[in-house]
């Protein structure tokens, strides 16, 4: 069976292969990187396989969405980092932290301090209530129809953004990385994808994550030591020289351009803090363990592998100063303190390749790569879920469809979110997409979020409240994402910003929770006085887990 | 996604158990002074970011290049991990203990 996939795999990156002969000789001279297709092609057959034997598992709705909930919390915890850590990670931390310095690593410890926070506050509550998409929670006393329809529209909104942004990301790496042409290189990673979560669903991506979490965790690792057995593993040592050669100087050791004032600054902090708590992919990794238990074991684990690797990437960024920025091979015609080959995001690379040669290039490059097709894989399936099991099996057919019904539209969702994701990527090929990231986790703080949140604390909440306050959430945090600089003025090409600030959250993500306050406060109908109601007994079972989703054996 | 009657009949038998409510107090208690830790240490040090960044760039002794800045930050990232660890050992245990004795009493009571 296995040789039968590789045989198709083959015959899949053939066409693309000599497509890429082609463009090498046409535009840049990059070499043909063997061993990253090598380890690429390994990984791809590796998941391909798992893929194969995950769809003779995939038989229900839950084994789809939820892999039967019977993932345990350590390859839990190791899926939620595979999913959370995107190559946009990788690659955007190390060059952030080799051009700003601590910079870096302030956005770093924003990323990781809404984890403690998912544990102590939602966790548990997630597992006991959800079933398989966050809307199972918000909805669950509220009226399903347009509370589903809202959480579903947010979702999209949050998954699109965040997948158009990594097929840019995917397609610009993969061109330099192993001399594929920009539409090609979408097309395998959307034709991947599609295969991973149409025929595999969530036991598939699991375990794509879980795999290259392993390689991201590994690759980074050897990188890291490498680097600093250069420095004969002395902080001390590595940061005088970094210093000493840096066009920053001491300024490295300081908050500088990234974080301009406090506004920016909390507004970072609060975006991705609750940004993390609001996304529809991460939430969904809830609802695949076992219990309570194990979901709170997952945020352990998961959180100990990413504040480890955060801080592995500080020390490859500060290597790399010294390391890749003294080297002329890594300059555009050998100019040091000039062009970086390849732009900015390729210091990881560079870093990899000056410690490591081709080898340990080509091994990073095919972590970068699996990396990109586990996120977008795993985004894939939150953008279907939210589709068949919100929007069709429950709004549409008001939870009169069958199983085998849902289950076909989830597919087809998963081949058509592939698609616009191909289409998207393509169309923003040549666009600065660095605000997408941004305006999916200040979407998910600002629409998201409170709602969910309110719907597990708030016996007040009312259908009325959530649905006024994560759509004014929502349109808050497209506007005055529209307004700021990075639209306004990057794409759109205005002279001015209308909104100063990049990252939303500190204005939206207050407005979404005081609007739904008042508009629950203020909601006296029937309908509201039975969903209060109804929150004592939703209460006990987020406390107890008592009637929560089973997992089912296998 | 709204419960049976039966199930009903549980929740309800759970809510009168003052087990429950201790439950309750006690796991809401000790997450919520966890938390108020996690937010108040992250957005102190946002704060002096935004107000006081000169801070952040003080060494922490004469010729050393280890700033109050990356010491602080490595202190949350092992801290806030410690603190998620020690979450998850009592809620795992003591917590879970008295959960399921409460659903195990609120069982019973059916048959």
């Amino acid at each position: 069976m296995l040789a039968r996939l590789n045989l198709a795999l083959l015959a899949l990156l053939a066409p693309a292969l000599s497509f890429a002969g082609d463009a090498i000789s046409a535009t840049e001279k990059q070499p043909l990187n063997l061993h990253a297709i090598g380890m690429f092609v390994l990984f791809v057959s590796m998941t391909l396989g798992i893929t194969y034997w995950a769809a003779g598992r995939t038989k229900s709705a839950s084994d789809f969405y939820t892999a039967g909930g019977g993932i345990t919390g350590f390859q839990n915890g190791l899926a939620i980092a595979g999913d959370y850590m995107s190559a946009a990670t990788l690659l955007g931390l190390t060059a952030l932290v080799y051009t700003k310095g601590v910079d870096g690593y302030i956005y770093m410890i924003a990323f990781f301090a809404g984890w403690p926070i998912i544990l102590f506050l939602m966790a548990e509550r997630l597992r006991n209530l959800g079933k398989f998409t966050f809307a199972d929670i918000t909805s669950y006393r509220l009226n399903q129809g347009k509370v589903r329809t809202m959480a579903a529209v947010s979702s999209l909104t949050v998954v699109c953004f965040y997948l158009v942004a990594q097929m840019v990301g995917a397609g610009q790496l993969i061109k330099l990385l192993f001399g594929l042409d920009y539409n090609i290189a979408l097309f395998v990673v959307g034709a991947l994808m599609m295969v991973y979560v149409t025929f595999g669903g969530m036991v598939a991506t699991t375990w794509v994550q879980i795999i290259k979490a392993c390689m991201l965790l590994a690759g980074g690792t050897l990188v890291m030591v490498l680097a600093m057995s250069q420095f004969g593993f002395s902080f001390e040592n590595m940061m005088s020289q970094a210093i000493s050669l840096h066009s920053l100087g001491e300024k490295l050791l300081f908050p500088g351009s990234l974080l301009p004032d406090p506004v920016t600054a909390l507004s970072l902090g609060l975006g991705l803090m609750f940004g993390t708590a609001g996304l529809p992919h991460i939430l969904m990794r809830f609802f695949t363990v076992t219990n309570a238990k194990e979901a709170r074991k997952s945020v352990l684990y998961a959180s100990g592998f990413v504040a480890y690797f955060f801080n592995v990437i500080l020390l490859m960024g500060f290597a790399a100063i010294i390391i890749v920025g003294q080297n002329p091979e890594f300059f555009e015609g050998g100019k040091i303190g000039g062009k970086i080959v390849g732009g900015g995001n390729m210091i990881a690379m560079h870093l990899a390749k000056a410690v490591g040669g081709n080898l340990l290039l080509g091994f990073l490059s095919a972590v970068a790569f699996a990396t990109i097709l586990a996120v977008v894989s795993g985004l894939a399936l939150a953008g279907a879920a939210a589709i068949s099991h919100d929007i069709y099996a429950r709004v549409i057919r008001k939870g009169k469809a069958t199983e085998t019904e849902e289950l076909r539209v989830s597919r087809f969702a998963s081949v058509g979110l592939g698609l616009v994701a191909i289409v998207l990527g393509i169309a923003f090929e040549k666009m600065n997409v660095a605000f997408m990231v941004a305006l999916a986790f200040g979407i998910a703080a600002s629409a998201n979020f409170p709602v969910l949140i309110l719907s597990m604390y708030w016996r007040g909440l009312t259908t009325r409240g959530a649905i006024a306050g994560g759509y004014a959430g929502l349109v808050a945090a497209v506007l005055l994402v529209v307004f700021s600089k990075s639209v306004w003025v990057t794409v759109l090409g205005n002279a001015q910003a209308l909104f100063p600030y990049d990252q939303p959250a500190l204005f939206s993500m207050p407005l979404a929770f005081l609007i739904t306050f008042i508009v629950s406060k203020l909601d006296n109908s029937a309908e509201a006085q039975a969903e209060r109601a109804a929150f004592e007994d939703q209460y006990v079972r987020a406390q107890t887990g008592f009637g929560a989703a089973e997992a089912s054996s296998h | 996604m709204s419960s049976t009657s039966s199930q009903s009949a549980v929740y309800a038998r759970i809510r009168r158990n003052p087990r429950f409510a201790e439950l309750v107090s006690k796991r809401q208690g000790f997450a919520t002074i966890l938390s108020v830790i996690v937010l108040t240490i992250f957005y102190g040090f946002f704060m002096v970011v935004a107000f006081q960044p000169q801070v952040i760039g003080k060494r922490l002794s004469e010729g050393s290049y280890l700033t109050v800045g990356i010491a602080f930050e490595l202190f949350m990232f092992i801290f806030f991990w410690v603190l998620t660890a020690v979450y998850v050992k009592r809620a795992n245990g003591e917590f879970d203990e008295i959960t399921a004795e409460v659903i195990r009493d609120a069982s019973k009571e059916v048959k």
